[in-house]
């Protein structure tokens, strides 16, 4: 009996000092399990959320898609875990998912103190206000004494008591777990308001019993930089995303797209010709193939596709590029080189 | 008895080494298991901190102290984002926990004892629709009761702008109960004072009139003067007061605001459904609860007491439900740890209750899950114990007691 005991006090203590180990090696394991986990919203329409067909469709969900392009040159090889706001940074942590790709925002604290690493920034959002039309309200510095739905554990929830507190204003708030009861709540009346990013608003809105009765107000509270998190300490996987989310950046300022990548392999464009790997060796730097950028590009497409795609002109909320633009046309998203 | 000892010496056995004495294996296999569990919970909590540190994710109590930044519907006590930090937060959340609890335990004692005692009606009616109750209630899940509630209740409840006037100042809407506010005037203490003259007076007049059914077998009106002295009598002085134009309290009524009625005080919604959630369904156990209660005690005990001359309610009271009481209160004392801890499906209605405000916003916000999760299952723990503390003392007291 004694001898049992120490068996497994040892095999324990050998198990649970095994986890520590592990955090080097993401690339490693993702390729041993064969798919990569991709931690994803519960459902936010454009972003991440399963269509009629159980298929994940998104801006988030097709990065996903873009790093498992770049590693198995197959974008299907993603098992997407749908992740309440509350629970998302947790699943990351504890190794439930490889990477978090679910509109979250970028913070410093998020940064230095959850054990996270932010290596892109895909989307630039603000945080914004929805409410019904009968109200007659058409400003946020009207919201006065109102009673507003958020969802809690959000950067949501943190600008909303900023907001009210720097324009003196009184409000009631409401906090749900999920982004689906916090809208839920809100049409059933519960709330005069409902706050989130202005994507995310626009994307519920599609959701409402009548989504014409609903106007978003003009003001942007905050700044939301959304992007795909990793764990902190494994840089070369954090290398792989970040270069994933450049990669479909410079493929997109390139003129690079999902039809013609494989004329523009024989291109005598320096630039094209390092992303795609017929010069240099920066695919194998990361971990990956040579031709990691054209697995990206020909399986998910450059951003701009994927943003079109997704969120924008060919997509139900039909969102403008705004500051998520090519910054040689007036936006924020900026490619950093391969070279 | 001498001899019996020295028989029982002289056929045991001859001392052998200490190491084959059974006892002192015993102990040594305790000590043994108990040193292996320590350890592992020392290696599990060390190795914790460690791989915490190496992914830089920030460890201890600290956090406790820092500044919360959020909003939260209900507080009990002062807080506000500005001020408040994440140990007020889980203060908060504790308080909403703990009211829920407390009225949720009262409401569903009185609940279940009534239909528990319904369902055994001689009226076929009555003890069908507390079956009814119990089946349907006891059987769907408290989660799925709780969003009907919430989200069919509400829904059908107009928006503030068509509030529901019910009278006297109370209001209803999709933002909730809305009533007066009382405003205690520096003569509140006078009504007070005859509250205690009240109290003190029942519980005289009660020891006076049980000496006196003792002594002589006359019984006075028990209920009715306990009755007038702790209610009738606040309430006179209060009328008295105002009267003479002193009225110790006033009230501050809810008033029309832009969007919602504004001043009073409001009972919120995602608070009425969790409790009538918590309330209707664990009234379905304890109810079945009572009813085992009452069926244990024979039926000779209210036959003996009807041939007595009781009635069949001081039946019920003097005979049957003291002597069920010693049945019924150790597996109520299970429904009331249910009912706390159900109290924290509070999560899918939104309703501030530790595990929302704690498990949910602070944990996220700090991203300290371990630290998080260890304090609220520690709160549980402390209140399900406390508990059943108080109610073992009570069970003690309804046992019976053997001579």
């Amino acid at each position: 009996m004694k001898k049992a005991l120490v068996s497994i006090a040892f095999g324990l203590t050998a198990s649970l000092l095994a986890t520590g180990a592990s955090a080097q090696a993401t690339l490693n394991s993702v390729k041993q399990k064969g798919f990569l986990t991709c931690g994803s919203n519960t459902g936010l329409a454009g972003f991440g959320q399963p269509d009629a067909q159980g298929n994940w469709t998104g801006l988030d969900v097709d990065f996903c898609r873009a790093i498992a392009a770049a590693i198995f040159d197959d974008p299907t090889k993603v098992r997407f875990i749908p992740l309440a706001a509350k629970d998302r940074f947790t699943a990351l942590q504890s190794g439930e998912v490889d990477v978090l790709s679910r509109n979250s925002t970028v913070t410093m604290s998020r940064d230095t103190q959850l054990g996270l690493d932010f290596p892109a920034i895909n989307y630039f959002d603000g945080q914004g206000f929805m409410v019904r039309k009968k109200l007659g309200v058409s400003s946020a510095k009207e919201l006065n004494g109102a009673s507003i739905c958020t969802q809690q554990g959000t950067t949501t929830e943190l600008n909303l008591a900023d907001y009210f507190r720097a324009n003196n204003m009184k409000y009631e708030v409401v906090a749900f777990a999920t982004s689906d009861e916090t809208f839920k709540a809100y049409d059933a009346g519960r709330c005069d308001a409902f706050t989130t990013d202005a994507s995310g608003l626009y994307a519920e809105r599609l959701r409402a019993s009548a989504p014409d009765d609903h106007i978003v107000l003009p003001e942007i509270i905050s700044k939301e930089p959304l992007g795909p998190a990793v764990r902190h300490g494994d840089n070369q996987w954090g290398d792989i995303v970040r270069w994933t989310h450049n990669a479909m950046l410079n493929a997109e300022e390139l003129g690079v797209t999902k039809a013609n990548v494989d004329q523009m392999k024989t291109s005598e464009n320096p630039e094209i010709k390092r992303l795609l790997g017929t010069e240099g060796k920066f695919g194998e730097a990361v971990g990956l193939t040579n031709d990691w950028a054209v697995r990206i590009i020909k399986h998910v497409g450059n951003y701009g596709e994927v943003f079109e795609k997704n969120v924008g002109e060919g997509s139900r909320l039909k969102i403008k590029r705004g500051q998520n633009a090519q910054w040689t046309k007036g936006g924020l998203q900026y490619g950093i080189p391969i070279r | 008895m001498n001899s019996v000892q020295t028989a029982v010496s002289q056929t045991s056995p001859p001392k052998k080494s200490f190491l084959y004495d059974p006892k002192v294996r015993g102990i040594f296999y305790q000590v043994v298991l108990v040193l292996a569990i320590v350890y592992l919970f020392y290696v599990a909590a060390t190795n914790a901190v460690e791989n915490l540190q190496r992914a830089k994710i920030a460890s201890g109590f600290g956090f406790l102290n820092n500044t919360a930044g959020f909003d939260i519907s209900q507080t009990l006590i002062q807080f506000s984002a500005a001020g408040g930090t994440y140990g007020d937060a889980f203060i908060v959340g504790l308080l909403n926990t703990l009211l829920v609890s407390a009225i949720g335990i009262f409401f569903t004692t009185i609940l279940g004892f009534l239909i528990g005692i319904a369902r055994l009606s001689k009226n076929w009616m009555v003890a069908k629709v507390a079956m009814v109750y119990v089946e349907v209630l006891r059987n769907i899940p408290l989660l799925v009761q709780l969003l009907f509630w919430y989200i069919a209740v509400l829904g059908t409840l107009p928006q503030p702008r068509n509030s529901l006037e019910m009278g006297a100042g109370f209001y209803l809407n999709s933002r909730g109960l809305f009533m007066a506010k009382p405003i205690w005037g520096s003569n509140i203490s006078v009504v007070v004072a005859a509250l205690v003259i009240g109290l003190v007076g029942t519980f005289v007049y009660r020891r006076w009139a049980r000496r006196q059914q003792e002594q002589t077998g006359r019984q006075y009106p028990v209920g009715k003067v306990t009755l007038a002295l702790l209610l009738g009598l606040p309430v006179l002085t209060w009328i008295v007061l105002a009267v003479a134009g002193a009225n110790p309290i006033t009230f501050e009524l809810p008033r029309k605001g832009t969007f919602n009625l504004t001043g009073g005080m409001q009972i919120l919604p995602e608070f009425v459904a969790l409790l009538l959630g918590l309330v209707t369904y664990t009234a379905a156990f304890i109810a079945e609860v009572v009813r085992a209660g009452i069926l244990a005690v024979s039926k000779g005990q209210s036959e003996a007491a009807g041939s007595l001359g009781l009635t069949p309610g001081q039946t019920l009271r003097l005979v049957v439900i003291p002597q069920a009481m010693r049945v019924i209160v150790p597996p109520l004392t299970s429904q009331y740890l249910n009912l706390t801890k159900n109290s924290s499906l509070a999560v899918a209605i939104g309703y501030p209750d530790l595990v929302q405000v704690f498990m949910g916003t602070v944990l996220n916000q700090t991203g300290q899950a371990i630290e998080v999760v260890v304090i609220t299952m520690g709160v549980y723990l402390t209140i399900s114990l406390v508990t059943s503390f108080i109610m073992n003392i009570y069970n003690r007291r309804v046992a019976i007691v053997e001579r």
